[in-house]
């Protein structure tokens, strides 16, 4: 079994549980987003269906809040924090400079597969204003030049 | 009852009643966009906002009345507030008003007026850009035009039961899209034309077949016919400003023989011929054990649905054409040959109030001779537009009778344009067939009516056949649900893909919301039909002269194999996801 079929098992397991509860709609949407690092298609109509709630109704949630993504995120997500604080202390530039580097635009996944960039607001580490967090790991106080020194390590893969 | 204050008169209402109706009582309307009665009452538009009270104004098409609650409805802030509300909506609207076919029939276009909208900045600045998308061959979105009032996603998914478009994105990058942004034809849209109907400026229209019959009618090498379904007759009027209800059945066959079609026909006719094959049809599934219940076939909003969402009712559907398709098919072949007119000139074309017909009509299926059975669908709507481009003074026209052959009808097809009105149709026919003796009571008012889900057991001879009507496909899948759980047993099913049926089809005339506070188009426009029903001579399908000669020269007898040939057809499973499996 690939490891899509088991995901897709363990999301129609969790559909199940839920089975004809439309207020359900999130809660399963977000264990497909933590699972399989988006919602798909396919799974969009099994939730659905299984939810009793139309495709529309899915799409329609999906698309209107960011924590959801319709493409296969990468395997790092650099997100780069553009609250208001960050921002003035010149996270634009990181982004920039970070984009260009992996040669990807905000909210898109590089070609290899390996970096997701976003655009976040405050993520409430201001103190180190600009900050980024790549995965689970935060890198705070940064220039545009120190862009390519931390993203060295993640370019293996 | 409560008692409260709107603009220093009192009103008094029911408990329940929302401050927008209140102020109706007092003779004032209240603007709205978003609200569209018991279908859309959202408050999202903003536009119906009033003083109430509050610290902030509130929207009054979702304030319920409370008693001694003083109401201002014109006050300056609240001028103010809803000209603001609107300059918002236009600055991202194309105000192509010009060539919308919505112009003078438009929402929008009326505040504006109303409100005293002026142009200049506040109705420039950012603006979204869409496509229009012209992919279905029934209906054309231009999200251009859209003032995302979400109306037409009620219609669609709370109405039919699809769903096939919603609200994507958010903040200044919403727009009404279906999944994944795609065409709508890669949807299971059943292109009933409801989203149109509910539509309250031009982001929804229908794909406009009048060019294609213009060159038609100018082509002097043709051999034109026409033919009008019943439900046009009791709205068309409604276009030239006649009231709602109006029966302009002589003026809309004179009107059409001033556009200069060779022969003018009626789609009552075909249903007539509908119903002999359909009640046979019927008595013959009651007798061998058939798949019961039948279910009608006449709707092609509902023939979609059911072959996309309910493929296992497929076996229910009546073999039966629909009538216009029927009508087609014999204007093809018997009288083509009883006038001598090659078959390849002839052009058949339908005046609908269907939007789905247009797809219908180029199902491949639908060909019994070679040729399409209909060539070109055209909705009332599209009619009533060539009638002005004609110039033809349509209110002062006299009332002309059909051309003969296929003019005749009885009273059982003109009901056809209304929920119930096939059924009881068809009670009348099988009737008579089952028992060989003659109905005399007509009137089955127990599948009359606006009702979502209507039953009725009617006793014929020794039998007793239990039917049911519905109307609007999510009432379709209601019913339909409890047939699958086994909680309901019926004979005879009529489904109609439009609440209403087909007096209130997606291509009928647009009644604006506000009238629709007030009136019922699906009672009114019916009232017309049930009144020419009293009135004909002839109520019964099977008494149509011109029937019974169709039958004894050509047909032989209904379901016979030349009948199966022309006037059957077959319904294939289609994919409620066709994009899935791309």
């Amino acid at each position: 079994m690939s490891q899509r079929d088991e995901q897709l098992k363990l999301i129609d397991i969790e559909i199940e549980k839920h089975k004809g509860d439309a207020s359900s709609l999130m809660q399963v949407m977000q264990y497909s987003q933590d699972i399989m690092g988006y919602v798909p298609m396919d799974v969009q109509v099994r939730i659905a269906e299984g939810l009793g709630v139309t495709l529309s109704e899915v799409y329609g949630v999906a698309t209107f809040y960011s924590q959801f993504a319709l493409e296969p995120k990468g395997k790092y997500l650099i997100s780069v924090c553009l609250g208001t604080a960050c921002y003035v202390r010149g996270s634009q530039s990181v982004l920039d400079r970070i984009c260009e580097e992996l040669n990807v635009e905000p909210g898109k996944t590089s070609g290899d597969g390996l970096f997701t960039v976003e655009a976040t607001r405050c993520i409430g580490a201001c103190g180190l204003a600009p900050v980024i967090t790549i995965n689970d790991e935060v890198h705070g106080r940064l220039t545009a030049d120190d862009v390519p020194n931390i993203l060295k390590p993640y370019l293996k893969g | 009852m409560i008692t409260l204050t709107i603009d220093g008169t009192e009103v008094k209402v029911e408990k329940g009643t929302t401050v927008l109706e209140a102020a109706r009582k007092a003779h004032i309307h209240i603007p709205t966009l978003c609200f569209l009665k018991d279908l859309n009452e959202i408050g999202a538009c903003r536009i119906c906002v009033v003083d109430a009270g509050a610290r902030n104004l509130q929207a009054s098409c979702v304030l319920e009345a409370q008693d001694g609650m003083v109401v201002k409805t014109n006050t300056p802030r609240v001028r103010e507030a809803r000209r603001t509300i609107l300059e918002l909506i236009l600055s991202n609207h194309d105000k192509k008003c010009l060539s919308c076919v919505r112009s003078q029939n438009c929402e929008l276009q009326k505040l504006s007026l109303e409100l005293g909208i002026e142009d200049g900045e506040a109705l420039g600045g950012e603006r979204t850009h869409y496509e229009i998308d012209e992919s279905s061959v029934s209906i054309v979105r231009d999200n251009n035009k859209c003032i995302l009032c979400r109306r037409c996603v009620a219609a669609c998914s709370k109405t039919q039961g699809c769903g096939v478009i919603g609200a994507v994105n958010r903040g200044f990058k919403t727009s009404i899209e279906s999944p994944w942004e795609l065409p709508i034809n890669q949807t299971a849209c059943i292109r009933c034309g409801q989203c149109i109907a509910a539509c309250p400026v031009g982001a929804l229209y229908t794909r406009n077949e009048i060019d294609r019959v213009w060159d038609m009618l100018a082509d002097d090498s043709l051999y034109t016919v026409v033919q009008t379904a019943p439900a046009v007759r009791a709205a068309l009027g409604e276009e030239f400003g006649m009231p709602m209800g109006t029966n302009v059945t002589g003026k809309m066959a004179a009107a059409l023989r001033r556009l200069s079609f060779d022969k003018v026909f009626d789609t009552d006719f075909a249903a007539d011929l509908t119903i002999m094959e359909e009640a046979v049809e019927l008595v013959n599934r009651i007798k061998t054990g058939g798949v019961l219940p039948m279910i009608t076939s006449c709707s092609p909003g509902w023939i979609s649905y059911c072959e996309a969402y309910y493929p296992e009712f497929i076996p229910n559907l009546s073999s039966c054409k629909s009538p216009h398709e029927m009508l087609g098919a014999i204007v093809k072949s018997y009288y083509a040959e009883k006038m001598d007119i090659p078959v390849e000139k002839i052009r058949v074309v339908s005046i609908m109030p269907c939007t789905a017909k247009k797809y219908e009509a180029k199902r491949p299926e639908l060909a019994a001779n070679g040729y399409p059975d209909v060539d070109a669908v055209l909705t009332t709507r599209e009619l009533a537009r060539m009638i002005k481009t004609a110039g033809i003074d349509f209110a002062r026209l006299p009332d002309e009778d059909f051309d003969s052959a296929f003019g005749e009808s009885t009273g059982a097809s003109v009901i056809f344009g209304t929920t119930g009105g096939v059924m009881e149709a068809a009670l009348r026919t099988a009737y008579d067939v089952l028992t060989g003796e003659s109905l005399e009571e007509l009137d089955f008012h127990q599948v009359r009516g606006v009702k979502n889900i209507k039953e009725a057991s009617i006793k014929i001879g020794d039998n007793t056949i239990n039917v049911a009507v519905v109307h609007g496909t999510a009432n379709a899948k209601e019913l339909l649900e409890t047939i699958k759980a086994g909680e309901k047993e019926y004979h005879f099913i009529e489904v109609m893909g439009c609440p209403g049926g087909c007096v209130t089809g997606g291509g009928q005339p647009i009644v604006p919301a506000q009238e629709r506070i007030d009136v019922d188009p699906r009672i009114e426009r019916a009232k017309a039909l049930y009144s020419a029903d009293a009135e004909k001579p002839l109520r019964k399908s099977h008494e149509n002269p011109s029937i019974i000669k169709l039958y004894e020269e050509f047909l032989e007898e209904p379901n016979s194999y030349k009948a199966h040939h022309l006037l059957h057809t077959k319904y294939t499973q289609k994919s409620k996801y066709p994009a899935l499996e791309k």
